[in-house]
């Protein structure tokens, strides 16, 4: 019972070192042993989630040690959802994107799950440490085996993996190099240490260019525009199991360690009393709303289109983050969630179509609603969420950005998310308007003959749904989820 | 002037550190051989390892291992004697990262190479303009 | 005033809903038609089942799960609800009938597609009928905004297409760049979202966030095609006619009068509004549209289009009358919602009639019609006194009300708009049908004898013709629930 921090990160470890084990003797075993470490982590999420409903912030040692000399899990009421969704979805997109893996990888599929795995490691330990070196070696972690998950894929893949590391890399520097800055100046690596050390020294130049140094570290890694180099290439060429693993998952974990460091490590009194850089950052944020959709606007296939919708995305949690009000944190933590499962249904409905066709330019996807109904159904969810339609979850958090930004005055953001809202209507609705009709573009009298079904794989298909049915279970409940994790949260 | 010169001086670790950043970061941008990238983005971990090492370092103190101090361990263990042994253990960690990295990069050079021929940026991007 | 707690309205809304995932994997047409009947009995009787508790003065109320802190997804069947409901609930097994003969004579392809989002639409509107608050409201109004979206572009030409984005330029584009901030904004202002008989931003705006808010929402809310937001409406007419017929002569259209009724009463509250003078404005605004709608539905020669622009006024009518804030005159504006949407839906299911039987869209073509088509010209012409208002027509009730209203409220400006909108709406309906039976037909069409559409066809629209006229002569319930809901938002 009080071990559930400890079994969420180390049932997914344990089950990558089997499965590099397990591969010599029989390769039917892996996906289970996989299966079943992804499972023990999304359980114990649900375990660590409903302690923190009842007990509030707990803290689980690591091997008894006490912090500051030992590591420590702390799990919080922001942290909890997060790990609940990064576990959740993990696990959902594993159990997808078999078929891809297998088909792809065929004998390599061990090295691939082992892969993915560590990957999921390295972001549920990310979410649950309470120390900043820590949240730096299972960065490298999860980037890592994620610039190795990126690098298979199409003819280019290897190409966007290495840009992708590089700039990885560099972030990954920036963030190390601000966690020594603060090192220096407190002796402390730990985040509630730190933050109790540093409000004596927030007058400092080195703690503001360690501020500055970690969260450019994050932004590169979240892909905040213009940071965001990287991100189209490594998700467009990626092999659709990787993709649909990292697009949903790595990009909100940055976000979560840039709220954790702008909440915890550093408070809300330093990042908007002390140093003020909201205004900078919000107006970045709303050119990276309004750059990502433009963008996308430009695509002529499904699959770049969605990669620039997620750029688009950072935009709205990191502007909804430095709005600086309860409002907008409350949008950002939520549409942190609700982003998981849109875009992992948008990234698992795009690997359903693409399994069927060539690639996902829009001219193949004639007449999908008849031939992939239940995909296409699913995408419908997970385009409303996007576009922000209720009672899909996207709407709702949503609303709290726009009215965060109203009760901060920024009009600029406002704008820039009506905007979006409206450019996600023609990126959803002139894919529609192709899937809708069929390819020879008769019409008028006439029935026609049957079309035959052509689904995806029952799994991808099912997963599919289950990322759907997410999508309007958490919007129903977002209410309960505000009141009862991210409202105390932010207390 | 004095100051600049007090500036450089008494910090020229730092300096040294972010010379080497630059250079690395310099190769990661600015190169267009993929190998001299991977070069740059290590010199530019080297350079934090530095950093990191050149933080846990004392004037006059030695390496913190009881053995060296005077009376061999049975006296209280002075701190200031000894160098802070924490950034070195972080540096540990921080190499394999680093080693673990470059050979992910020097993977992906090598599939580059077999699938393009080449390792500069630009031929490979022009064979994709030709042949997407 | 009771409120009784009652999962019926749910039921009411899902009961289309639900039947989907039938209408899909039906293995016959008849199969898939038997149930939509089915399911629109079920709906109807859920609603007619409310009906008398509604009548003395009960609200049914059922909440769902907290979406926002504070805001619970949640219906409530007021008499204003209920009148809204029971119109379209009604008309959805009229129309499914005449779907069945239309889409079956012309054989058109897709049927099923059709059939669903037909159903997931009344879903909405009934949803949007009862919502409790104004985020319910707007959930259920983006659902019907996207279900119809394939019903537009039903056909799937070029001509389809581009109406479509116009369609969802206009439709959405204003419920999300202009409703979505107005509503925050009085979340901001009064920290709650839910209707209240009398409205709840009393106190907590000034004159001019409130003037800003009320444009925000007669815009926003742009299925009241109040112009400039308007010109999606004749586009629209692209879809198969029954899809007109019920959701551009009421579903989607009315909900939007319907949405705009709700939120002037349930969100400002006639007080407020009487207070900054913010009736006046809007009924400014109605009277303009209801003026120049009517003049360009003059020159209209396609049938359909020309029933398009008279829609235009038409809901305008409903928005003047709200906007009279008198209770005459919102009785008026609400019993219109249901007097127009029989007389309009006649109008309509006629057009496609003689597009089904004789293929003419246009009225220049339309001459001596009337001989070969009595059944239907016959309803066409009682389905144009109706929209006109004149007796026996049920429209008459309902200006009527309007002309007292205006005279209630003093403002003679507006009872000339009424009369003289009225004169040119029989300007451009009466010469249509007095053309079709004494004007000559064409030579080569002289001795065709009659040829009536299917009875599929022709049952719903003799039924909604002589449903008009029984409105005429006893308007209950609509009248009564005009009446209740009037005297409820005006606290009388």
């Amino acid at each position: 019972m009080n071990q559930y921090p400890a079994f969420l990160i180390i049932a997914p470890l344990l089950a990558a070192c089997l499965i590099a084990s397990a591969a010599w003797l029989r390769r039917s075993l892996c996906f289970p042993i996989a299966v079943l470490g992804l499972g023990t982590s999304f359980l114990s999420s649900l375990g660590v989630a409903a302690r923190v409903l009842t007990d509030g912030h707990f803290q689980y040692r690591m091997g008894g040690w006490a912090p500051p000399l030992g590591i420590a899990l702390e799990v919080d009421y922001l942290n909890a959802p997060v790990l609940v969704a990064v576990s959740g979805a993990a696990l959902v997109s594993l159990i997808a994107t078999r078929q891809i893996i297998e088909r792809e990888q065929g004998p390599k599929a061990p090295v691939f799950y082992t892969l993915m795995l560590l990957a999921v490691t390295g972001m549920l330990g990310m979410t649950a440490t309470g120390d900043a070196f820590n949240l730096y070696v299972l960065l490298e972690i999860s980037s890592i085996t994620g610039y190795a998950l990126t690098a298979s894929g199409d003819r280019l893949a290897p190409l966007a993996s290495l840009r992708y590391l590089l700039l990885g890399t560099i972030g990954a520097s920036f963030y190390l190099l601000g966690v020594g800055l603060l090192y220096m100046m407190t002796g402390t690596l730990n985040m509630a240490d730190l933050s109790h050390l540093l409000p004596a020294l927030y007058g400092s130049d080195a703690i503001f260019a360690a501020f500055l140094l970690i969260l450019c570290g994050i932004w590169l890694k979240a892909a905040l525009f213009p940071l965001h180099a990287w991100l189209p290439g490594a998700y467009s060429h990626a092999s659709h199991a990787s993709a649909c693993l990292l697009a949903p998952l790595m990009t909100k974990v940055m976000i979560y360690v840039m709220l954790r460091v702008m909440f915890t490590v550093f408070t809300p009194a330093y990042v908007f009393e002390q140093i003020s850089l909201e205004g900078f950052v919000v107006t970045l944020a709303s050119v990276a709303v309004v750059a990502g959709s433009l963008m996308a606007l430009a695509q002529r296939n499904l699959r770049r289109m969605a990669v620039y919708i997620v750029v688009a995305e950072v935009g709205y949690m990191v502007g909804g983050a430095w709005l600086g009000n309860q409002t907008a944190w409350t949008g950002a933590i939520l549409h942190l969630l609700n982003d998981v499962l849109m875009t992992l249904c948008l990234f698992l409905a795009i690997a359903a179509l693409a399994g069927r066709m060539e690639t996902t330019d829009f001219k193949n996807l004639k007449g999908l609603f008849s031939t992939m109904p239940f995909s296409m159904g699913a995408l419908v969810l997970g385009a409303m969420s996007i576009i922000g339609v209720p009672p899909a979850c996207g709407f709702f958090s949503k609303w709290f950005l726009l009215k965060g930004a109203i009760e901060a005055g920024r009009f600029d953001f406002l704008a820039a998310l009506l905007f979006s809202s409206l450019i996600n209507v023609v990126l959803f609705f002139r894919l529609f308007e192709c899937a809708l009709y069929s390819g020879d573009d008769h019409h008028g009298p006439g029935e026609h003959g049957h079309i035959e079904i052509h689904e995806a794989p029952l799994s991808l298909v099912a997963s599919l749904w289950a990322a759907a049915a997410g999508i309007l279970a958490v919007g129903f409940y977002s209410g309960s989820i505000v009141n009862n994790f991210i409202k105390p949260a932010l207390m | 002037m004095e100051s600049i010169t007090g500036l450089i001086l008494a910090k020229y670790n730092y300096w040294m550190y972010i010379s080497l950043m630059m250079v690395g970061l310099y190769a990661m941008i600015a190169k267009n051989n993929l190998v001299k990238k991977i070069i740059g983005m290590n010199i530019l971990q080297t350079a934090i390892i530095l950093f990191y090492i050149s933080i846990g370092a004392k004037k006059g103190a030695t390496i913190p291992i009881i053995m060296h101090s005077e009376g061999h361990g049975h006296e209280a263990v002075h701190a200031v004697q000894y160098i802070n042994p924490l950034p070195h253990v972080l540096m540990l960690t921080a190499i394999v990262v680093s080693v673990a990295t470059l050979g992910v990069a020097l993977a992906l050079a090598i599939r580059l190479y077999a699938r393009f021929g080449t390792l500069e940026e630009d031929e490979i991007n022009d064979q994709v303009r030709e042949a997407p | 005033m009771h409120e009784i707690v009652s999962i019926r309205p749910l039921l009411a809304v899902i009961a289309s809903l639900a039947v989907t995932p039938i209408l899909l994997s039906a293995r016959s047409p008849n199969v898939r038609e038997g149930w939509t009947f089915a399911a629109g009995a079920v709906k109807l009787g859920i609603v007619l089942s409310m009906l008398p508790a509604v009548l003395g003065g009960n609200v049914f109320c059922f909440a769902l799960t907290e979406v926002i802190p504070g805001i619970r997804l949640a219906f409530r069947v007021d008499a204003m609800g209920m009148l809204f409901a029971l119109v379209a609930s009604t008309l959805w097994i009229v129309t499914s009938a005449y779907s069945i003969g239309y889409m079956r004579g012309l054989d058109e392809h897709s049927q099923t597609r059709y059939f669903c989002f037909f159903a997931i639409a009344l879903s909405a509107t009934i949803g949007a009928a009862f919502a409790a608050n104004l985020v319910t409201l707007y959930m259920f109004y983006e659902i019907l905004s996207f279900a119809t979206y394939p019903l537009v572009t039903h056909h799937q030409d070029e001509e389809a297409k581009i109406s479509g984005r116009k369609y969802l330029f206009f439709i959405v584009g204003g419920s999300v760049v202009l409703v979505l901030p107005a509503m925050i904004i009085c979340h901001m202002k009064a920290g709650t979202l839910d209707f209240a008989p009398q409205g709840f931003l009393a106190g907590h705006v000034t004159q001019g966030l409130a003037t800003a808010l009320l444009l925000l929402f007669v815009f926003g809310l742009a299925k009241a095609a109040l112009m400039p937001m308007h010109s999606w409406l004749p586009a629209a007419m692209v879809a198969p006619t029954p899809v007109s017929a019920l959701l551009h002569a009421v579903a989607v259209v009315k909900v939007g009068a319907f949405s705009v009724a709700r939120v002037l009463t349930g969100v400002f509250g006639v007080d407020l509004l009487a207070q900054y003078g913010l009736g006046t404005l809007l009924a400014v605004l109605a009277s303009i549209t209801i003026l120049v709608a009517s003049f360009i539905a003059l020159s209209q020669d396609g049938l359909k289009r020309r029933l398009a622009f008279s829609t235009i006024g038409q809901l305008s009518y409903i928005l003047l009358g709200v906007a009279l804030l008198t209770p005459k005159g919102i009785t008026g504006g609400l019993v219109h919602i249901a007097m127009h949407a029989f007389g309009k839906i006649t109008l309509f299911f006629c057009a496609g009639a003689i597009f089904v039987a004789a293929g003419i869209k246009n009225i220049s073509e339309m001459k001596g019609l009337g001989r070969r088509m009595p059944i239907t010209m016959g309803a066409f012409f009682i389905g144009s006194l109706s929209v006109i208002g004149l007796p026996p027509g049920g429209g008459f009730i309902s200006k009527w009300f309007l002309a007292l209203g205006a005279l209630e409220s003093h403002e003679l400006a507006f009872l000339c708009v009424l009369l003289f909108s009225s004169f040119l709406n029989a300007a451009y309906f009466l010469p249509i049908a007095y053309n079709a039976f004494f004007a000559n037909p064409p030579d080569d069409a002289k001795d065709a004898g009659i040829q009536e559409a299917p009875p599929w066809c022709v049952a719903p629209l003799a039924f909604t013709a002589m449903a008009s006229v029984w409105l005429f002569f006893n308007p209950w319930p609509f009248l009564d629930l005009a009446r209740l809901a009037a005297a409820q938002v005006t606290g009388g």
